[in-house]
């Protein structure tokens, strides 16, 4: 039976911008060939950590949002502990509420990008 | 025998007495109705955060018990990922 979880990571920012997009794809198709289902992804990109973590200040954020069989999650996260690019990571199970609670938020997280975008256009036209 | 104390020494106040009106504390999820409490959300999650960044207590923020335990929980997992300080000055 597929469970919603969100998934956050974060990556040592030495990583170039490549490194970080093949890294998130690699667990994104590490989802999808377990028979989960990604339901939504984003990408916070560089931010600077409230604390350092491993000695470094920032990291790059990536929130994944995906339905899964339970036991997957145990796969996922030997994978996060292996791989010594990511320096933290948390797994969530989402109850009814954080699922509503995500749909609500992705709206406007797409409405602010789709404005940052426009914006963007409009600053270069 | 707290009586006869009570006639004797009348205090005198110099100005009167003001007690504090007691404002009276609600639990701001049930009155706005959220049910979720969001651990990647850090700037909502800083109005329960004193200065030092720890977790204010009931008594202040007012909020109901089941509340409560949830935005404990959503403030250790935001500590977790680095988006909340564990401990730091001058937090706001």
């Amino acid at each position: 039976m597929l469970k919603n979880y969100e998934t956050v990571f974060i990556a040592t920012p030495v990583l170039s911008e490549a490194q970080m997009k093949e890294t998130a794809a690699k667990y994104i198709s590490l989802i999808k060939e377990n028979g989960g289902k990604v339901v939504s992804e984003e990408d916070w990109g560089l931010k600077k950590l409230a604390y350092p973590i491993q000695k470094k200040t920032s990291g790059f954020y990536h929130l994944v949002e995906f339905q899964a069989e339970p036991d997957f999650v145990e796969k996922l996260e030997t994978q996060y502990r292996r791989d010594e690019r990511i320096i933290r990571f948390l797994t969530f199970a989402m109850d009814k509420d954080a699922v509503a609670y995500a749909e609500k938020r992705r709206a406007n997280w797409a409405a602010k990008k789709s404005g940052a975008a426009a914006e963007k256009k409009e600053t270069n036209e | 025998m707290a009586q006869r104390n009570d006639e004797n020494t009348d205090i005198r106040y110099l100005n009167p007495v003001t007690v504090e009106v007691k404002k009276k504390k609600y639990c701001r999820f049930k009155k706005a109705g959220i049910k979720y409490v969001d651990y990647k959300d850090a700037e909502f999650l800083k109005k329960f955060l004193n200065e030092q960044g720890k977790i204010l207590p009931r008594r202040l923020t007012g909020t109901s018990l089941k509340f409560q335990k949830k935005v404990a929980q959503a403030i250790k997992r935001a500590r977790h990922l680095a988006l909340l300080p564990y401990v730091t000055d001058l937090l706001k």
